[in-house]
């Protein structure tokens, strides 16, 4: 299957809207370990992102993914801002020029897109940040393209990979990020970072069939 | 979000009031009130948001620009004027600002002279303001930063977080770049009252999110938070409420022993309300600082003693040592001339 600039739009589409939809929880989750503005800040951002789609229905892959950073970067702030932000434009100009990708342009795009967080956050697995969700999607979607999976299954075993990663980062003691300053107190409370990057993964799974229904809502532990 | 001027009321929490038209407006409809209140001071530019001396680009000064989130008032919008920050920008509440405000400031301020950032250790502002760096160094832009990292309170020292030691940063970089120091000089005498500063925080109750409406966390009767941020996150200890000379006790000793303060070491205290609590409660803070130091012999030069660095409507305050140097001290007493800040002149 290839990816076109319509399934990008709407990926980014489905993104916003789930964030939209998400943006109270978020900002409890930040509440907890946090200073709770996820939900909001991120909402603010892929609202301003879905303001500029119209006018990308021409445009390639990667300057879609390009105005879509640059968009994040001006308008979110604090630390998801530029991670989601670099991370977007990172993939852009890999795909510049690109109207149609395949799974392994998608793989590809998410390694350089995972470089970019880990680069900006100065991050590691283990520290209680969006990286422990995103990473282990990352690798379980290479490698199942690796293995010739569909692009289907690869992006269905990455999303299970992104909610497990998610889920782990509740019994981690934050090093990174607002969390960090609760030392132990952070133990037991679910990352609001891995929490929505977990819901921009839902919405690039499935962009041929049904759009994630509220079985994944995650209820704050 | 709440359109209703009295926010709604969350499962388990007390209603807060708060004279506000609608939570999303908040940050908006401040900046606007801050830019009519002050306008022979600063201009007020929208789209991206910041705040620039009335009288820059200044040449051959070094520009001082610093940014944070809103929530703080009056830092970081309060500290821009003579003799303190040529530029400001404020992010969303407790957000820090985004690269393109920081850019958009940058060149509507800076001269020749170049670029100093007064950046809090905070992970989105450290990132923000580097991706703001990176571009202007590619333009050719002289840029140098200081990272204020006095918070005591930190797990370890590289996430220590920037606390009171910011405003005092501030203006001794803001004093040394008016007097027409080159970008290193103010960078160094910066860099020096950041490693000479130590902060800690006690929170009586937590602050208000107005899109949550709520408070950040719930404080029992007696309980009191030893070593809150500013930004409504809970601190690292949880204690009962002791009367102040204990607390304070407490307290700058641990400042003392981070900041290796010894007898006869001059010294600038800072005793910052954060929001909610009197300046009654303020001055009884300050009797104890002061007989603290008076009782480890610790020369209390200078002091400042108010509203400085706020987080929302949190009660309790945070106290801030600074060592001192002849230099230090003559650049702490210079002119200044800001919304908040203002002597000399």
């Amino acid at each position: 299957m290839q990816i076109t600039v319509d399934h990008v739009i709407r990926f980014l589409e489905r993104a916003a809207a789930l964030i939209r939809e998400h943006a109270t929880e978020l900002t409890e989750l930040d509440t907890v370990i946090g200073d709770a503005d996820h939900g909001t800040n991120l909402n603010r951002g892929f609202s301003a992102v879905v303001v500029k789609l119209d006018a990308l229905q021409d445009g390639d892959i990667g300057t879609i993914l390009d105005v879509t950073g640059k968009t994040l970067l001006a308008t979110v702030g604090g630390a998801a801002g530029p991670l989601y932000g670099t991370a977007f434009r990172r993939a852009g100009a890999l795909l510049a020029g690109r109207r149609t990708i395949d799974g392994a342009d998608i793989a590809a795009a998410l390694e350089v897109a995972l470089e970019g967080i880990i680069e900006r956050g100065r991050v590691q697995r283990g520290e209680k940040t969006m990286l422990d969700a995103i990473a282990p999607g990352v690798e379980t979607f290479r490698s199942a393209i690796a293995q010739g999976k569909s692009l289907e299954e690869a992006a269905r075993s990455a999303l299970a990979a992104v909610e497990e990663g998610m889920r782990a980062t509740i019994p981690m003691q934050a090093t990174k990020g607002r969390a960090a300053f609760l030392g132990p107190r952070s133990i037991g409370h679910q990352d609001p970072g891995a929490t929505s990057a977990y819901y921009i993964a839902c919405a690039m799974v499935g962009l041929d069939i049904d759009p994630p229904s509220d079985q994944h809502a995650v209820q704050q532990s | 979000m709440s359109d209703t001027v009295v926010a709604q009321m969350a499962p388990g929490s007390a209603q807060v009031k708060m004279l506000i038209n609608a939570a999303d407006t908040v940050v908006s409809d401040a900046l606007e009130g801050f830019a009519q209140a002050y306008p022979g001071m600063v201009r007020v530019m929208r789209d991206p948001d910041y705040v620039v001396r009335a009288d820059a680009p200044l040449p051959q000064r070094v520009a001082i620009i610093s940014g944070g989130g809103s929530g703080h008032e009056p830092m970081h919008v309060g500290y821009v004027g003579r003799g303190m920050l040529t530029a400001a920008c404020p992010g969303a509440i407790f957000t820090s600002p985004t690269p393109d405000q920081i850019l958009a400031a940058t060149r509507v301020s800076a001269s020749q002279a170049g670029v100093l950032y007064i950046i809090k250790n905070y992970a989105g502002d450290r990132m923000n303001f580097e991706i703001a760096i990176e571009t202007l160094l590619t333009e050719g832009m002289s840029v140098a930063s200081v990272v204020v990292a006095d918070d005591i309170a930190s797990p370890s020292r590289d996430l220590r977080r920037g606390a009171g030691a910011t405003i005092i940063v501030e203006k001794i970089a803001g004093a040394a770049a008016e007097m027409g120091v080159s970008l290193a000089e103010c960078a160094e005498v910066a860099r020096r009252a950041e490693r000479q500063s130590r902060s800690v925080g006690v929170a009586l109750s937590a602050c208000t999110i107005p899109a949550l409406a709520r408070s950040s966390f719930h404080l029992g009767d007696d309980e009191i938070e030893i070593g809150i941020g500013i930004h409504g996150e809970v601190g690292r200890q949880r204690a009962t409420l002791a009367p102040v000379a204990q607390l304070v006790d407490h307290l700058c000793g641990a400042l003392a022993d981070d900041l290796g303060l010894r007898e006869g070491d001059r010294t600038l205290a800072l005793i910052n309300g954060l929001g909610a609590t009197t300046r009654m409660e303020l001055y009884i803070v300050f009797c104890e600082v002061a007989r603290w130091c008076a009782t480890r012999r610790v020369v209390l030069e200078r002091s400042l003693v108010g509203n400085y660095m706020t987080s929302l409507d949190m009660a309790g305050c945070t106290i801030t040592f600074t060592r001192l140097d002849d230099e230090l001290l003559q650049l702490w007493d210079a002119p200044v001339c800001t919304p908040a800040l203002r002597w000399g002149v």
